[in-house]
């Protein structure tokens, strides 16, 4: 009797980010170099590493917002062919306008400020096409529901919102539109710790009910350890060590790694 | 031999104040303007002897397309009379010996501040509008360079963010003048500070116009028959002013985009802001034999 065993998940589908070979300077210093990251769909890749180490860097040529000097990056979408750094600015735009959400660390660098929470949510619905102004207030409400948004707060402009509050709002508008992969830059530093973990919650229900595939950035290893499946490395710019989250956090290889873990245990 | 013999003897050359490479330029641009309807094309804005900010971008394209054959008509806010309208009237005719009229079915050529006449212009007719601020995205992207790559790439999110957040704030769409119309499906663009209630007429319009600003150097066109839709939402209709049961006191007139008149008592009285047209009315009303054109509005609504 043979005994047949199902392959893992992960063998069995193909790669929905694949990044090669992203190297990327600004004047002397070297933010990047020669970086590959594979994301599997529905999975949670953790970033972390120390400060100025290029987590940001990468997560920003990620949402197409910046080109890498050398480097390739493919998404496994239908109708979405070859190099994305190759794309022209429109494409790049409607790309990352419907396909990719982002969260940043710093909120004003994804909100308007002063335009209405609800209405950041619905620019991303305007940019895609959506004109039915019933449809688009629907889909906001909807949208700032699943990021646990107190609704009463729906009109407020983010400036009067907490902290908290002005992530969630940032999430909502990042999975407005479904997108295919989220994208996470330390989106609880700076939150108190009971704070921090409801919108740990958030992303975790989100994770579990939607499948996104996401790529989370922290420092906090204990964010990394409560949401990533896989987990990489990062330290001046290079991936020192990447692999499955257990095995880097129960048996660390590379020195910074060892040390990074040991700090925080 | 004398000079006289060695020269020709005085003849008019040219006319229209602007020399013949200005108004080349401004031909070109006017050209390019038709060629992509709503795109703002840059140009180089002379002196004209007026201010800036006076109409002196469409001054100079009037002072281009006129000819002394021409009949031209200037109205601001309407009126042919008031001061502004008078002087650019004046002007126009002492530098071209172009035959002036009041009167929208006779002018060739009608520059404008802020209106579009009642009746309904013909293909013949060249409508010009002085525009104060060309660049519709103003208001969202104060960066004028990055709000021409906004144009480029059709990228007019903001513009709809605007009306969402009037909505939501307000209960409707606040913006008055200057409502953001769409041309030909690809530019949008401010249609110069005319009241909502003309913006409809310019959709398939069968006359030509352009708009000019002469402070910002920029013009623009809407060459005849091009869509021209304002932004509005699938299910919350346009709504222009809320003119067309109004009756003008001195003509009788209903239906039309009316000057509001406040009264000693708190309560206000209409007229016409068409001015000639509501003269025409009276004379009709008072027997006169007066070619009434057809008008945009009838009863006043806007026929689909
Ligand atoms: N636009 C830029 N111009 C110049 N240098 C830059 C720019 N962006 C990033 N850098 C440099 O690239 C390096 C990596 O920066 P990055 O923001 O990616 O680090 P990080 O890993 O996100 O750090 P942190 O954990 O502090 O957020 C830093 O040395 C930074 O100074
Ligand atoms: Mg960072």
């Amino acid at each position: 009797m043979t005994l047949t065993l199902d392959p893992p998940r992960i063998v069995k589908t193909a790669p929905l980010v694949q990044v090669r070979g992203v190297s990327k300077s600004y004047g002397r210093v070297v933010a990047l170099r020669d970086v590959a990251a594979t994301v599997y769909p529905g999975e949670v890749l953790g970033i972390v590493g120390e400060s100025g180490s290029g987590k940001s860097t990468l997560l920003r040529m990620m949402n197409l917002e910046e080109t890498p000097d050398t480097g390739s990056y493919t998404l496994d979408l239908p109708d979405v062919d070859g190099n994305l750094f190759a794309l022209d600015r429109f494409a790049r735009r409607m790309l990352c306008a419907t396909r990719i959400g982002i969260v940043y660390q710093n909120p004003h660098l994804g909100l308007l400020m002063k335009h209405s929470s609800s209405g950041n949510v619905a620019e991303r619905l305007l940019v895609a096409g959506e004109r039915r102004f019933a449809v688009l207030r629907e889909k906001a409400k909807d949208a700032l529901a699943a990021s646990e948004f107190p609704l009463e707060r729906l009109d407020a402009p983010p400036i009067e919102l907490s902290g908290g509050m002005q992530q969630r709002v940032q999430l909502a508008k990042a999975i407005a539109l479904e997108p295919a992969l989220l994208l996470l830059d330390e989106p609880t530093t700076g939150l108190d710790v009971s704070v921090q973990a409801l919108v740990l919650d958030t992303l975790k229900r989100l994770q579990r009910d939607r499948r996104i595939t996401m790529v989370i950035v922290s420092h906090d290893l204990g964010v990394i350890r409560t949401l990533a499946d896989r987990v990489m490395v990062m330290r001046r710019g290079e991936v020192v060590e990447a692999g499955l989250a257990d095995q880097i956090f129960q048996d660390p290889q590379h020195a910074y790694t060892q040390q990074l873990v040991h700090a925080k245990l | 031999m004398s000079l006289a013999n060695l020269t020709k003897p005085w003849a008019p050359m040219s006319y229209g104040f602007l020399d013949a490479s200005a108004k080349r330029e401004l031909r070109r641009k006017m050209i390019k303007a038709v060629c992509v309807p709503g795109c703002q094309m840059p140009y180089a804005s002379r002196e004209v002897p007026m201010a800036r900010g006076w109409g002196t971008g469409g001054l100079q394209v009037s002072l281009t397309l006129i000819n002394p054959a021409m009949r031209v008509k200037v109205i601001d806010q309407g009126a042919d009379d008031s001061v502004n309208a008078a002087s650019i009237r004046r002007f126009l005719a002492r530098v071209s010996g172009a035959p002036t009229t009041l009167d929208t079915l006779d002018a060739d050529l009608i520059q404008s501040r802020h209106r579009i006449p009642e009746e309904i212009l013909r293909e013949d007719q060249v409508l010009v509008l002085q525009v104060p601020n060309p660049e519709p995205l103003r208001s969202v992207q104060p960066n004028m360079s990055i709000a021409r790559q906004m144009h480029g790439d059709a990228d007019y999110g903001r513009m709809w963010l605007q009306l969402y957040e009037q909505i939501v704030r307000s209960g409707r769409v606040m913006q008055g003048a200057s409502y953001p119309s769409m041309v030909n499906g690809r530019h949008v663009m401010t249609p110069s500070p005319i009241p909502r209630w003309d913006v409809p007429k310019l959709h398939m319009a069968r006359h030509l116009t352009i708009l000019s600003a002469g402070r910002e150097k920029r013009i623009f066109a809407v060459p005849p028959y091009t869509r021209v839709e304002p932004l509005v939402f699938d299910d919350v209709p346009y709504r222009v002013e809320d003119h067309g049961g109004l009756t003008c006191y001195r003509s009788g007139a209903t239906g039309f985009f009316m000057n509001e008149i406040p009264q000693g008592d708190g309560t206000s009285t209409y007229e016409v802001s068409d001015s000639e047209y509501g003269v025409k009315a009276i004379r009709a009303r008072d027997g006169e034999v007066v070619a009434m054109g057809e008008t945009w509005y009838k009863d006043g609504k806007m026929p689909q």
